[in-house]
């Protein structure tokens, strides 16, 4: 199953928290993160990567699908 | 090149081109310790605009018109220009008003606490801890599930708005139009607003400014709040940079003209009081707002230059804010000096009371919208 966090419209630093949320409590598996701007996209990256996740980036829809791995 | 920005050096390269800016622009006119303030320079616009009447602090400062400008050209430029808005507009509004109010008791925005410090004036310490414990607020606040709500993507013209607003203001200060007898804009004869550098270097400074600071996504509030937050010190190194090359900049001005840029002391300093307490608490609530809002004042107009109305209205906010800062008689006073004798300045009871009221409101809105988790996990 994959979980999607949709961060769309929120503002710093919500989208980073959520994602690193979200990626503690997996431990593994695949997540969807939906942002929508540039600055979200690489906070959350980064978190995703400080959290040893690996992080795919889709342009979709005016904004980005962040799709984290581990 | 896109890389270097979004690496741990982008957040560094901005601060230190702050910091060896921001002295050069006292050198060419600006109010010393006071080379970019934005709490500072939209009060100097409000009063410039007749929204005060201290007769101090009027001028139209061309260095924040170019702060939006230079971050709505780099947006553009790397396509990131993005008009979105509607999250929460009225508590942004308010969070501007109180940041101001908070920063103006101070007396200077995170940056210009940098650049205090940076200056030898240890006020500054204070507030710089205001401002810490004020972000630790918020971070709990955020931990516990704060947030203003979505903005949602706006047509274009809404994003093309702050901007606007900004040639508008630029074009006051270039063509100083009269509005019928007597009525022109504000102008300070003496004081702070009365010290400037030419518009067209503080134009440029603040076009550079905004530019490098949108790529890089410099925030001084940013920068301490995502270390407590998540132990992400990305941003950090530009606060450092800022402080560390101000300094040096403000050395080899102090050299070359003979003028010392850097005095160690708590009294004596220009343009701020050695109040410890109220330098203390101006900053916790203004570093609350901040962190509640998601930008410092720098930031946020860098985003409104982006396209961000929220952004822009929390920046509209803190413009009201210094109206009624000065108004209402709630922004610190400076020391003052007479027969060598010192008198501690700082805010009046009615500042006091508004610093409080202040954190009350930002206590009771940041425990109050919350984040409900199935909102967001689906």
């Amino acid at each position: 199953m994959t979980t999607t966090v949709d961060a769309r419209g929120l503002s710093c630093p919500q989208p980073a928290l959520l994602t690193r949320n979200a990626v503690r409590a997996a431990r593994g598996g695949t997540i969807e993160v939906l942002i929508d701007t540039e600055t979200a996209r690489d906070n959350c990256t980064r978190v995703a990567q400080r959290e040893g996740w690996k992080v795919e980036v889709h342009e979709e829809g005016g904004g980005y699908r962040l799709v984290l791995s581990r | 090149m896109k890389r270097f920005f979004a690496s741990r050096w982008g957040p560094i390269t901005a601060g230190a081109v702050i910091g060896i800016l921001a002295p050069l622009l006292v050198y060419f006119g600006n109010p010393k310790n006071m080379g970019v303030c934005v709490a500072c320079f939209e009060r100097d616009i409000a009063g410039a605009l007749g929204l005060h009447r201290n007769a101090v602090v009027q001028h139209i400062r061309p260095e924040i018109i170019g702060f939006v400008l230079g971050a709505l050209i780099a947006a553009l430029l790397f396509r990131e220009f993005r008009p979105r808005g509607g999250s929460a507009p009225l508590a942004r509004f308010l969070l501007g008003i109180f940041a101001m109010i908070g920063a103006l008791v101070f007396l200077g925005c995170p940056w210009r606490a940098l650049l205090r410090l940076a200056g030898g004036d240890l006020n500054a310490l204070l507030g710089l801890a205001g401002l810490v414990v004020g972000i630790g607020g918020g971070v709990l606040l955020l931990r516990n599930g704060f947030t203003l709500g979505k903005a949602h993507p706006a047509p274009a013209v809404m994003g093309w708005l702050m901007p606007a607003a900004m040639v508008g203001l630029l074009l006051l200060a270039v063509l100083q139009p009269v509005f019928g007898e007597g009525l022109a804009l504000f102008q300070s004869e003496k004081g702070p607003g009365s010290l400037y550098a030419p518009l067209l270097i503080a134009l440029g400074a603040g076009l550079v400014i905004g530019f490098l600071a949108q790529r890089t996504r410099f925030c001084t509030m940013g920068a301490v709040r995502d270390v407590l937050l998540m132990g992400d010190t990305h941003l950090l190194g530009g606060i450092g940079a800022l402080l560390v090359v101000a300094f040096l900049t403000n050395l080899v001005l102090g050299a070359a003209t003979g003028t010392p840029y850097v005095n160690f002391s708590f009294t004596g300093q220009p343009v701020a009081h050695s109040n410890h307490l109220w330098n203390f608490g101006g900053m916790v609530l203004a570093g609350l707002a901040f962190a509640l809002a998601g930008g410092c004042p720098g930031r946020q107009l860098f985003m409104s230059g982006e396209g961000d109305g929220d952004a822009a209205v929390f920046v509209t906010g803190m413009v009201v804010g210094a109206g009624l800062a000065h108004n209402l008689n709630l922004a610190g006073a400076a020391d003052t000096i007479t027969e060598g004798l010192v008198k501690v300045g700082g805010p009046s009871v009615y500042g006091q009371i508004a610093v409080g009221v202040g954190l009350i409101f930002c206590l009771v809105l940041g425990l109050t919208a919350r984040l409900r988790t199935k909102e967001v996990a689906k």
